[in-house]
């Protein structure tokens, strides 16, 4: 531990009524000899306190709930009786990113197994206590029972002699029947909720340290352009300003972006210095970049063809009368409602922050590699996220504040960005186009699928941007007899990255929008014409048509599917699986004849598995609908002159509580590993809402947001 | 930004019952002055221009934008922020019902949410759905709670 004063901070952090303790598992550990602690993850203290850890960043996916729910499961602890600390970034944890809905798959069967090692080596110690075979003693609610003698000791008590115990192997332990879960599967709040309610300083923006100054960091509009001249001198000289300089940072859009830097005695003070920056910026070859005329070049390829083929299959031909249509979507932003922030120190030739991160590892080795430090000397904690989506992932605002704190050399300092700045400076979800021509048969089946995907590079005409492109795999191919597929990557400087639900966010809406349209052409039911589609068989690859279809009849039937609607009213359905969870949407929508949209209700069929939080599961399906719609219904990112337009929520309008409609889900409980359900529910909701759409209008909704459609009708 | 520099003063605040001066220029937003100055930070920042909500907090019983609102023009009023609401660590019945309901995903909207929410049950005690949308439109959740926020202020109602 270097010499910042961590007591200091610690006391603030705590007398606030927050439950976001700092100490890591490793000096916790250290700290009480006492303890019972096989593992970085189970602490058991002698006064019967069982503290688990949560490894993975916490962004409103409820992670750092259901994860230590796993552990004291199989620990046989009553959840009451647990309290749930946030690991800081060290290996120890193993993989700590959370991005893909993956947390759950990929610690499932270890926590469980941890929670296991940790009930074996208790019920070990009463056994050697009591003398008996350890057989004959079970583990019941935080203490080990010997059934036969009626004896029975508490877990606390049990600490110091457990602690002594061989540690099993993991692979061994033997795991609960999931039939006997007694947390699992129920309705657990969040672990933060009571500091939620009292405004207690979870979030990194919350953050202080003693002497700690504020900072704000101007970037070039144009991406990774440089500063060439700067007011520096006039802004210095502002009341509260400690210092303005200029960082060159590199021509890597992903790394240390150029700027400057403004450190004031508070954040109000580090904004209005920074609006009173004059930069004249180096924009390089990059200012002329425009959504006009990405849209230019996109209509030109899609017209002309020639594009990458991903994937040719059969003979796909056309009459003249093949329905021939484009399907387009623009960049989104993250727009998480904490803007980016970090606050860190430079000490000792070493970094530590506290950060709101998704991916914690990542930036340790960016910022080692950056500014030549060890590994080992860049310590992160995680402070509860004020929203992710994937935005967190990146860590250019963790770079930037590296770049202030080192400067400062010393002084602890915390980067706020304004809100402006978050749509200007974001790796967006990327836009793109399908040309698609599609044919159906005498019997109503797709016969013939086409689909030219323009996507985007990020200073490449041939490889897709992060979150771009499409695998040659995706949804209809394989299920369709003839199918071709190709591409084209329009070179671009825009950043990419991954949105919530990457690819799927967009593609869903294009393709599960022309299945629909294929539908109505063929003269069928939606529902059937989609599971018709689907076909027969139980797999096509890792894609398990029986849990897709078993989603798709979950939906329909609990939101009525079938039933008729009034005049101006309509139902939509679409599917999609996406991060390994199958899911579908129905939706129901109004109409008006002079095209005002209500969206009246949205319903899931979800299969991820057995559900693990019940409270946080349909809180994650229903947020992730209502995002969908949100996106789908209201916002793009517009570039103009190799820029960002959009500033703020005035020009980049969110779904606010009036429009958020009813939302209903079923889950669909295949005997499966439980996999994560951050993503799998967004993808479907967009194309469910355009097919309702055109259901109540006849009008088909084929480009994004909904807002750009004249949707009157009749 | 004319590069004039406005003058340092000293305000009397009045916030959750305890008197504060601070001393600051007079533009500062009263959001800032309770984050970096009276370490209150569950009032949050989100836009900067009153149209998210995140940063709602009560000035005479009403609910405002503190992040547009200067610190001089709150001296000597009264400010409730989300760490006043609970007295002596006991919950409303608000915030209990939203952590009944488990609203919160990220949680970084729920302060401006709560007080939002507090300041309709106390002008109208049984709002209807209808009611709570009006009252709680200008309140952006990016996480989309809403279902839940409207759930939870039904349930505090009937309490």
């Amino acid at each position: 531990m270097n010499t910042l004063d961590r007591r200091g901070f610690f006391k603030v952090s705590t007398l606030a009524g927050g439950g976001f303790l700092l100490a890591s598992w490793s000096r916790a550990a250290e700290s009480d000899d006492a303890a019972f602690s096989p593992n970085a993850f189970v602490r058991i203290a002698p006064d019967g306190t069982v503290t688990i850890m949560a490894h993975k960043p916490e962004i409103g996916q409820g992670v750092k709930t259901t994860l230590p729910m796993i552990v004291a499961e199989e620990l046989q602890v009553p959840w009451e009786n647990v309290t749930v600390e946030q690991a800081s970034i060290d290996p120890v944890f193993g993989g700590q990113t959370a991005g893909g809905s993956t947390s759950v798959p990929s610690s499932y069967d270890r926590l469980r197994r941890l929670g296991a090692v940790a009930k074996t080596m208790l019920v070990n110690a009463a056994a050697a206590e009591w003398q008996v075979p350890a057989e004959e003693c079970a583990a019941v609610s935080g203490e080990v029972v010997h059934k036969a003698s009626g004896r029975k000791v508490s877990y606390g008590k049990l600490a110091t002699a457990a602690a002594k115990q061989a540690v099993p192997d993991e692979k061994s332990v033997k795991l609960k029947d999931p039939k006997d879960f007694k947390i699992l599967g129920k309705r657990i709040g969040g672990v933060d909720n009571r500091g939620i309610v009292t405004g207690a300083p979870l979030f990194g923006i919350d953050q202080t340290l003693p002497g700690m100054r504020y900072a704000c960091y101007l970037r070039c509009p144009v991406f990774g352009g440089k500063v060439a001249k700067a007011n520096l001198d006039k802004v210095r000289a502002m009341p509260g300003v400690s210092d303005v300089f200029v960082v060159d940072g590199s021509d890597d859009l992903y790394g240390q972006m150029p700027g400057v830097a403004v450190v004031a005695d508070s954040t109000w003070r580090a904004m209005k210095a920074q609006a009173a920056l004059e930069v004249e910026w180096d924009h390089g070859k990059h200012g002329a970049e425009s959504s006009a005329r990405h849209e230019e070049n996109a209509a030109a390829a899609m017209k002309s063809g020639g594009g990458e083929v991903l994937r040719d299959e059969g003979k796909p031909e056309f009459a003249e009368d093949a329905l021939d249509v484009v399907y387009q979507y623009p960049h989104l932003a993250h727009n998480t409602l904490e803007p980016m922030n970090c606050t860190g120190v430079f000490r000792d030739g070493g970094f530590e922050f506290w950060a709101p991160t998704q991916n914690g590892g990542s930036a340790v080795d960016g910022i080692s590699r950056t500014f030549k430090v060890p590994k080992e000397k860049v310590k992160i904690h995680m402070t509860r996220i004020g929203g992710g989506f994937g935005r967190r992932l990146m860590t250019d605002y963790m770079l930037e504040c590296a770049a202030i704190a080192k400067h400062l050399d010393g002084t602890p300092v915390k980067l706020t960005w304004t809100r402006e700045q978050d749509p200007h400076h974001d790796f967006y979800r990327p836009g793109g186009w399908h040309r698609f021509r599609g044919a159906v048969d005498e019997n109503g089946r797709i016969s013939a699928w086409a689909d030219h995907f323009v996507t985007f590079g990020v200073r490449s005409d041939r490889r897709p941007g992060n979150g771009a492109g499409i695998h040659p795999r995706e949804f209809p191919a394989e299920f369709v007899p003839n199918f071709r597929l190709e591409q084209t990557v329009l070179e671009s400087n825009v950043p990419l990255g991954w949105w919530r639900a990457p690819g799927s966010c967009a593609l869903a809406f294009a393709i599960q929008g022309f299945i629909d349209e294929l539908a109505h052409k063929a003269g069928k039911d939606p529902l059937e014409f989609k599971l018709a589609l689907l076909g027969g068989r139980d797999r096509v690859g890792d894609y398990h048509v029986s849990r897709m279809k078993g989603a798709l009849k979950a939906a329909a039937e609990k939101s009525g599917w079938g039933e008729k609607l009034p005049e101006g009213r309509g139902r939509g359905i679409a599917f999609h699986y996406s991060h390994r969870g199958y899911a579908a949407v129905v939706a129901e929508v109004t109409v008006s004849k002079q095209g005002r949209l209500k969206v009246d209700k949205l319903t899931a069929g979800v299969d991820v598995g057995p559900v693990l939080n019940l409270s946080g599961a349909e809180n994650q399906v229903h947020g992730s609908m209502i995002d969908g719609l949100s996106a789908a219904w209201f916002q793009e990112i517009e570039i103009v002159d190799g820029a960002v337009r959009n500033t703020n929520f005035a020009d980049y309008p969110v779904l606010m509580i009036p429009d958020a409609p009813a939302v209903d889900v079923v889950f669909v409980d295949s005997d499966v590993p439980p996999t994560g359900l951050g993503e799998p529910a967004l993808p479907p909701t967009a194309p469910a809402v355009c097919n309702a759409i055109f259901a109540a209008t006849g009008k088909r909704v084929r480009k994004l947001p909904i807002r750009r459609n004249d949707l009157a009708w009749g | 930004m004319d590069g004039s520099h406005p003058v340092m003063s000293t305000y009397d605040l009045h916030v959750n019952g305890r008197r504060q001066s601070v001393d600051v220029e007079p533009d500062t937003p009263l959001l800032w002055v309770l984050r970096d100055h009276l370490g209150l930070a569950g009032t949050k920042y989100g836009c900067g221009i009153g149209q998210c909500g995140a940063c709602t907090i009560h000035l005479d019983g009403r609910p405002v934008r503190s992040c547009t609102l200067p610190v001089s023009a709150a001296a000597g009023r009264e400010v409730t922020t989300i760490e006043g609401l609970a007295e002596e660590g006991k919950l409303t019945p608000l915030q209990e019902a939203w952590c009944e309901h488990d609203v919160a995903q990220c949680g970084y909207c729920q302060s401006g949410q709560i007080m939002t929410a507090a300041a309709l049950l106390r002008d109208n005690p049984k709002p209807d759905e209808k009611a709570i949308d009006q009252a709680m439109a200008g309140n952006f959740c990016r996480c989309a709670t809403y279902t839940r926020i409207r759930q939870a202020i039904l349930t505090a109602a009937a309490k």
